[in-house]
C-alpha cells in the first residue's frame, strides 16, 4: 500500500516511532538542518496525531514528501526531500 | 438603561470633553455612549478604549500607560471584547485623558445601543490556521460602522478559520474564514495524507489506489487537506467568509446560524449595511431588543430572509436557520 519510490537514494534516516508531537517534528527538523538541499530523509512515524500533523508541518517548512508507505505495524514511512517544496504551496 | 448603581437617571455631571457633540452638563447615558462607565465609587468611571480586533500598537500602548499612571487605577482591565479599560478615573479628568490619548489617535470606545468595536482573532498574517484576513476587515468595519445607533447593542466579530476563536455564532453578526477545497486527479500520488490530515472524516481514500473521495457534507472548510497535500493536488476552489446572524451572550444566550457562505471581503460592508438598516427599521417597535431575539419570531425571520434575498441575491444560502435559544431548562 502507498506510493513507493524504491530507486531513490536516501541520505538520512530517523525512527520517530513512539515520539510524540511536537518532539517528532523537532527531531526531524534538526536532522534536516544537517542535510544538504534536495537530499532525502527517511522517517518512520506513528499513525494518529503524528500522521495528522507532521506532513503539514513538513510542507510548511518548504520540504516535500515524495512518498508514503504504510508499514505492517501500521506506522508510516515517509521520504522527505529537503527544500523540495512546491512553489504555490500554502 | 443606566448603571444600576446610579440612583438618579437624570443625575448629571459636568465635563468639558466633547461627547456626541455635547459639552458641559451631560447625563450618564451620554457618557456611556462615549465609552465612560459609572463605577460604584462616587465620581469614578471606567474608561473603555477603542481597540478594534484587540490589537494595540506599542506607540499607543505607551501613551495609554502614561495616561493610566497619571489618572487611573493601578491596573488596566482587558474587557471580554478585547478592549483596554482604565478603571478609577475621576470624571473631572476626562478632558485631560481624552486630549492626551488623542495625541496618538487612541480613541475612546462606546457602550450602549449601537454598533460596538468589532473583535477578531490574531490574524492570518502569522497564525498558520488563518484563512482570511480578520485584522484587515476589523479595521475597515470599525472605521465604517463603529457607533452607528441601533435599537440595542450590535456586536460583530471576525474569525480567520473554523476554529472560530472570535465565536462568530455568539455575535449579532459574525464572519468566519472558510475555504472549499477541490482535488486534482492528475497530480495526486495517492499518498493518503489528506485523509489523515482531515479531522472530520470528509476525505476517504480508496484502499487500492489511495485516491481520495470527498464528502462535502462533512467538510468544515478548514483547508487542512490543502496544507497537508505534498503535491498540491488539493487546492482552493473558493475562499471567503461564512456569515452567522443573531447570536448573543448574556442572561439568555442565543446561537446564531449560517446565513451565507464564501462571501468576499468586498461583500462584507454590504452585508453589514443591509442588516443594520433592517434592524434599525424593524427593531424600533421592540424597544431595547437584540436582533437575534427579533429573528426568532417566524414572520420577522421570513421577512428578514426575503429582504436579504432581494438585496444580496444568490449569496444567501438555500435554507438558513433562525437563531436558537441556549436553553437552561429542558422538557
Amino acid at each position: 500500500m502507498g506510493h513507493k519510490m524504491s530507486n531513490l537514494q536516501i541520505h538520512g534516516s530517523l525512527n520517530l516511532k513512539n515520539v510524540a508531537c511536537p518532539l517528532n517534528f523537532v527531531k526531524m527538523k534538526l536532522k534536516l538542518e544537517q542535510m544538504l538541499e534536495k537530499q532525502i530523509l527517511e522517517v518512520v512515524v506513528d499513525d494518529g496525531e503524528p500522521m495528522q500533523n507532521l506532513p503539514r508541518a513538513v510542507k510548511q517548512e518548504g520540504h516535500r514528501i515524495l512518498s508514503v508507505e504504510n508499514l505492517p505495524d501500521n506506522s508510516f514511512r515517509l521520504l522527505i526531500q529537503k527544500d523540495g517544496g512546491l512553489k504555490d504551496g500554502r | 438603561m443606566v448603571d444600576k448603581f446610579i440612583e438618579d437617571e437624570d443625575n448629571k455631571v459636568s465635563v468639558d470633553t466633547k461627547i456626541e457633540d455635547r459639552i458641559g452638563d451631560i447625563d450618564f447615558n451620554t457618557l456611556k455612549s462615549g465609552g465612560l462607565i459609572k463605577q460604584r465609587q462616587k465620581d469614578m468611571f471606567t474608561v473603555r478604549l477603542r481597540c478594534p480586533g484587540g490589537r494595540v500598537p506599542l506607540s499607543k500602548l505607551g501613551k495609554i500607560l502614561e495616561v493610566a499612571r497619571k489618572y487611573a487605577g493601578d491596573y488596566v482591565h482587558l474587557s471580554v471584547r478585547q478592549s483596554v479599560e482604565l478603571p478609577y478615573v475621576d470624571y473631572r479628568n476626562f478632558k485631560a485623558i481624552y486630549d492626551q490619548l488623542m495625541q496618538v489617535d487612541q480613541e475612546i470606545a462606546s457602550c450602549g445601543p449601537r454598533v460596538r468595536v468589532p473583535t477578531a482573532c490574531s490574524g492570518c498574517e502569522y497564525n498558520p490556521n488563518g484563512l482570511m484576513d480578520t485584522q484587515k476587515m476589523v479595521k475597515l468595519v470599525d472605521e465604517k460602522f463603529f457607533g452607528y445607533e441601533l435599537p440595542h447593542k450590535f456586536k460583530i466579530s471576525f474569525s480567520g478559520c473554523p476554529i472560530d476563536c472570535a465565536r462568530t455564532s455568539e455575535m449579532d453578526l459574525g464572519f468566519q474564514g472558510a475555504v472549499k477545497p477541490e482535488w486534482d486527479e492528475d497530480t495526486c500520488i495517492g499518498c493518503r495524507i489528506c485523509a489523515k490530515a482531515c479531522k472530520e472524516g470528509a476525505i476517504e481514500c480508496d484502499p487500492r489506489t489511495g485516491k481520495p473521495k470527498y464528502f462535502p457534507e462533512k467538510c468544515l472548510y478548514c483547508a487542512d487537506c490543502i496544507r497537508a497535500c505534498p503535491t498540491n493536488s488539493w487546492r482552493e476552489r473558493i475562499k471567503g467568509w461564512i456569515v452567522r446572524i443573531g447570536g448573543k451572550h448574556g442572561r439568555h444566550p442565543i446561537v446564531g446560524h449560517k446565513l451565507a457562505e464564501f462571501i468576499s471581503d468586498g461583500d462584507v460592508p454590504r452585508f453589514i449595511q443591509t442588516i443594520i438598516k433592517w434592524y434599525k427599521e424593524n427593531g424600533k417597535e421592540f424597544g431595547r431588543t437584540r436582533i437575534g431575539v427579533i429573528l426568532q419570531i417566524p414572520e420577522k425571520w421570513n421577512m428578514f430572509v426575503r429582504m436579504l434575498r432581494n438585496e444580496l441575491g444568490e449569496k444567501i444560502i438555500k435554507n438558513p436557520k433562525p437563531p436558537t435559544k441556549n436553553e437552561i431548562h429542558f422538557e
